[in-house]
């Protein structure tokens, strides 16, 4: 196969941009000396192994590394699912406080979530409007008149282009994955919290349907201000959304900055070697290194 | 919802399953209403009448007679005068007293009883024959005679005072009656047990109430294996630790020696079926703890579960509305199985005298013992035993049934 | 001249569903492929390239259904005949047949070795067992395996290893067709590098002569096909040479999807991402006229009337589509523009 010029044609119109001060803003969650070890005894394996991280508020951070690498046992410490065994979290500045209940039910007012597989993300009992009369309710807004209610639920769909109409009284799994996944969204839409943690949203969907769901990510950051961290083992989406690279390696990060620095000019050899093994279009794809 | 049971009723064996167990139930529920009383009522002296239509000999007599001539009549009276062992006795005393009985066919009638005539004399007496025999004999042979006499029997009555009998009517063999002028006729389609008690009617009885056994026991096992299941699925940890001890201990004691030692030491009197349910019930939830919580503990890691958990639901709200629904068909299926094997312990302590007291209710383990205990297996009482086998075998097979058919529909892999 | 080894002329199969409901997921597909080339399958979820893999080999079983249609590999026609002749003598000598959980099919309580010599000894029962030893190491060797693996259990293998050591066995008795579907996607990208570096061994060393790779990871058919063909609601929409069909894709399926191609190379972050919206057709009761109508941009009502027939242009590629390929250029230029 020769090689091939870049398409001439500009695609740029609605294309991400990193936002000009992102990384002068306060910061929204860092941790130091993160770790979490697995197990009791002499069978003990260290998932995450003392990270440190820095996400700045409006930032949309990715998280990289392939299966095994810790990311996703670094994700739920972030969401307070899993205990941290060592180190410490701080939430806007203040170390994170969730020791009681009531402690972590503001927490998670902060934080939510959306994981891989869509058709699991939804409990099958539930009707749509369940979820986001649910999500309503969470917010404060359980007194609200039933039409203010509705108007919400409409915004929240029309948000993530799905017709509230079209829904209302259906079940998740009636819709696609990709549908399924921008409902997740439109929920994360109707919490508008500090952080979402996207947890591979993409992996389980069609490619065409993908660059939908990352667009609505983008939205959310630029609409809302949310801070995104955006797990996945795929290093071309996040060369394509962040503007902060985390390059995760046996539960440590090897390399991080911006994603120009990180994937135009990666300094770590695991860096080099995942981007190596990605196959390219304009540049020949190099197999003789495996 | 709507949809899941839609399905389940395009499961083939579910339908055969439920159709046959409805059936049952709507048997339960109609046969009391046609044939109302007290099932435990002794309505016959003497153990095992057989099945069939008894008709009052005292009210047939006094009813108004027709007149038949029928020609097959007296072949007839014959016929099903001599039982097949008073043949039988027939032979061996040809035999004994050196009649040829070569080529004689003992169900051909007419030759029996001319051969009989012709060489019976009650005067013989065979060596070797008890005096009983002997009378017995006799007595056929007056029956015998009787029967082919064209006497007619009289009916006599006699007077209190006096105890003088007098002729009061004559029956000759011409005289019929219409069963429906008799006034006493009672059709007993399972015969009566050992006590004299109708045998259908007891085991519709006995039937209602082992299923309801069957039924308490299952509902006390499958909530006791839901709740410990979950709490030790869900919350993990020392919970989950002490709630398995404890599940472990019980599975390796076998749970029937713990059944016969727990009824063995609760006195007779004590032992109502309530009693026996529950005893039921509390040693046998021990697997449905351990898949339940095997169940919870992968639906633990589930993502709707990291969701509901992140909008600050509480423990019980995520129980009830993110977990149990998930597990739910999974519990139906325990249910049928724990009603089905209920039913069935409830049968093996009765029949080894362990069941509930006897004099209060029947149930189909207590009938089998019954018919048990006053060897109706030997004595060819079939009827007291094998209808109770059979109801059992039929609750059981349903129950399975409706259970594989749920099995197929929840689970698909096992879709063929 | 070239040798057609794969050709295919209106294969039509179906799914009967649980509720007797004729799914046709492969419809009137005609394809062939010329001797020692790669064709790659592209499409979303749902549009038959899995069902069209399992059509190919002739191998059905229920739910899948043969309707119609001519299956010919190297002349040899392989399509109606029964299901036990197509094991003895298509699978594994005319076509092989690799799935995505293909790793998972190993017994992991047998040797390696075992199951090559299952193989070999299922075609041909008289085989020496020390010769296909020898053979088999050989093979290993050649296709960068390590020899020990032979000796292994299945369990002592990682994913990726397994999946090579799948297509190693497959691969044998040199079929003349091989079927990759999704081989490398539940593997991490070092992996899937791996298993893709074995199958352009298996090509350039003449050990299979033609093959059809199926995934709907773009960038890598682009890297791995010859050429590319494009699948949607059961039938084919667009088939070009690969640098052809990435780079100036025609129907507009095509182009929303290749559109939606995401790589980690310097300059490419500035572009936007198109996606198609809606979802396909119910298969069930497929549109008569345009299957993709409902969701195009550039529908007419003509598209509805009638079904599209696949036209020529260019020589050699071929595509379905209503509007003229002079039309569609010139609206896709504006479009950028």
């Amino acid at each position: 196969m020769t090689m091939h010029e870049p398409q001439s044609q500009s695609r740029a119109a609605g294309a991400p941009q990193t936002p000009a001060d992102v990384h002068s803003r306060p910061l929204c969650l860092s941790g130091k000396g993160v770790t979490k070890v697995f197990g009791v005894g002499g069978k003990q394996t260290l998932a995450v192994d003392h990270v440190d991280f820095a996400f700045h508020e409006g930032e949309l951070v990715s998280i990289v590394g392939e299966s095994g690498s810790g990311k996703t046992t670094l994700a739920k410490m972030l969401l307070g699912l899993l205990s941290v065994t060592e180190g410490e979290i701080s939430f806007q500045g203040k170390p994170r406080d969730i020791r009681t209940r009531r402690a972590k039910k503001e927490y998670w007012k902060g934080i939510q979530a959306i994981f891989q597989d869509p058709f699991s993300s939804f409990n099958v009992f539930n009707k749509i409007d369940t979820v986001l009369l649910d999500c309503i309710h969470m917010t404060g807004g359980r007194r609200l008149p039933y039409a203010e209610k509705t108007r919400l639920m409409e915004e929240a769909c029309s948000f993530v282009n799905l017709k509230f109409a079209e829904l209302t009284n259906k079940y998740p799994f009636e819709l696609s994955g990709g549908q399924m996944q921008r409902l997740m969204i439109a929920r994360v839409f109707l919490l508008k919290p500090k952080i979402l943690l996207a947890d591979e949203p993409t992996s389980m969907i069609d490619a065409c349907s993908r660059a939908t769901i990352l667009d609505m990510l983008l939205q959310l950051r630029d609409e809302i201000g949310m801070t995104i961290l955006f797990i996945t083992h795929d290093i071309g989406l996040a060369y394509y959304i962040s503007d902060s690279v985390y390059i995760m390696e046996h539960g440590r990060f090897v390399e991080h900055g911006t994603a120009d620095e990180v994937i135009c000019a990666p300094k770590a050899a695991y860096t080099k070697r995942l981007i190596g093994d990605v196959p390219k279009i304009y540049e020949p794809w190099d197999l003789s290194t495996v | 919802m709507k949809n899941t049971i839609r399905q389940v009723f395009h499961s083939p064996k579910f339908v055969v399953g439920f159709c046959i167990f409805m059936a049952i139930l709507l048997t339960l529920f109609i046969y009391p209403l046609l044939n109302p009383g007290n099932p435990l009522q002794m309505i016959g002296l003497g153990t095992f009448a057989r099945p069939g239509t008894y008709v009052s000999v005292y009210d047939g007599v006094t009813s108004p007679f027709s007149t038949f001539k029928l020609p097959q009549a007296d072949a007839n009276r014959l016929d099903s005068l001599l039982t097949t062992e008073d043949r039988v006795n027939m032979v061996n005393w040809f035999s004994l007293n050196g009649v040829d009985v070569a080529g004689l066919d003992i169900t051909d009638t007419q030759a029996m009883i001319a051969l009989w005539k012709q060489h019976f004399d009650p005067a013989i007496r065979p060596q070797g024959m008890t005096k009983a025999m002997r009378n017995y004999y006799i007595r056929l042979n007056t029956s015998i005679l009787g029967a082919s006499s064209a006497d007619a029997l009289v009916v006599s009555e006699t007077d209190e005072a006096t105890g003088e009998a007098s002729e009061k009517s004559k029956i000759t063999k011409t005289d019929y009656v219409n069963v429906a002028d008799v006034a006493n006729v009672v059709t007993l389609p399972l015969g009566t047990d050992n006590f004299g008690r109708d045998t259908l009617k007891q085991l519709v009885a006995a039937c209602g109430v082992s299923i309801l056994i069957g039924l308490i026991a299952g509902a006390v096992a499958t909530a006791l294996g839901l709740l410990l299941g979950l709490l030790a699925g869900y919350l993990g940890g020392l919970v989950d630790d002490i709630i398995m001890f404890f599940t472990n201990i019980f599975t390796v004691i076998p749970s029937f020696v713990l059944l016969i030692l727990i009824n063995y030491s609760i006195s007779q009197d004590q032992r109502g079926a309530g009693t026996v349910a529950l005893v039921i019930g509390l040693t046998s939830w021990v697997w449905t703890t351990r898949s339940v919580r095997s169940q919870v503990l992968s639906l633990r890691g589930r993502d709707h579960v990291n969701l509901s958990r992140l909008s600050g639901h509480s423990l019980p709200r995520i129980i009830l509305t993110d977990i149990l629904p998930y597990i739910a068909s999974y519990v139906v299926m325990a249910f049928i199985l724990q009603v089905s094997s209920g039913i069935l312990a409830e049968a093996q302590l009765s029949l080894l005298g362990l069941g509930p007291k006897t004099t209060e209710v029947p149930t189909l383990g207590l009938m089998m013992n019954w018919a048990m205990l006053y060897s109706a297996h030997l004595n060819g009482s079939w009827w007291a035993y094998f209808p109770v086998i059979l109801v059992i075998a039929l609750i059981s097979f349903s129950l399975n049934l409706m259970n594989t058919g749920l099995d197929q529909v929840f689970n698909p892999t096992l879709r063929d | 001249m070239s040798n057609k080894i794969l050709q295919v002329k209106g294969l039509t199969t179906k799914y009967v569903t649980r509720f007797h409901e004729d799914v046709y997921a492969v419809d009137h597909v005609s394809l062939e492929i010329e001797e020692g080339k790669s064709l790659g399958i592209a499409g979303e979820s749902g549009c038959g390239k899995s069902t069209l893999a399992l059509s190919l080999m002739g191998y059905y079983f229920p739910p899948l259904h043969y309707i119609s249609g001519e299956i010919m590999v190297d002349g040899k026609n392989i399509s109606g005949m029964k299901p036990d002749d197509v094991r003895k003598s298509v699978l594994g000598t005319e076509i092989a047949y690799i799935p995505q959980a293909a790793m998972n099919a190993l017994n992991p309580t047998r040797r390696i070795r075992r199951f090559v010599e299952d193989v070999i000894l299922a075609h041909d029962p008289k085989a020496d067992k020390k010769q296909i030893s020898e053979m088999a190491e050989a093979r290993f060797a050649e296709l960068g395996l390590p020899a020990s693996v032979l000796d292994r259990h299945p369990v002592e293998l990682s994913g990726g290893m397994k999946q090579r050591t799948v297509i190693a066995i497959s691969t044998i008795l040199k079929p003349k067709v091989l079927i990759a579907d999704e081989p490398s996607s539940a593997l991490d990208v070092t992996s899937q590098k791996m298993v893709i570096k074995m199958l352009r061994d298996l090509m350039e060393k003449g050990y299979i002569r033609a093959m059809i790779f199926i995934t709907h990871e773009l960038p890598l058919l682009y890297n791995v096909t010859d050429d590319i063909m494009v699948m949607y609601a059961g039938q084919i929409v667009e088939r070009g040479t690969a640098k052809q069909m990435v780079f100036d894709p025609i129907h507009p399926y095509s182009r929303g999807l290749m559109h939606s191609i995401i790589v980690p190379e310097a300059g490419t972050r500035g572009h936007k991402l198109s996606a198609i919206p809606g979802t396909p057709p119910n298969l069930k009761n497929p549109p008569q006229g345009c299957r993709f109508a409902d969701r195009c941009q550039y529908v007419v009502p003509q598209c509805r009337v009638s079904p599209i027939p696949m036209i020529t242009f260019d020589g050699t590629r071929t595509y379905r589509c209503g509007h003229s390929v002079a039309h569609l250029r010139e609206v896709y230029s504006h479009d950028d523009a």
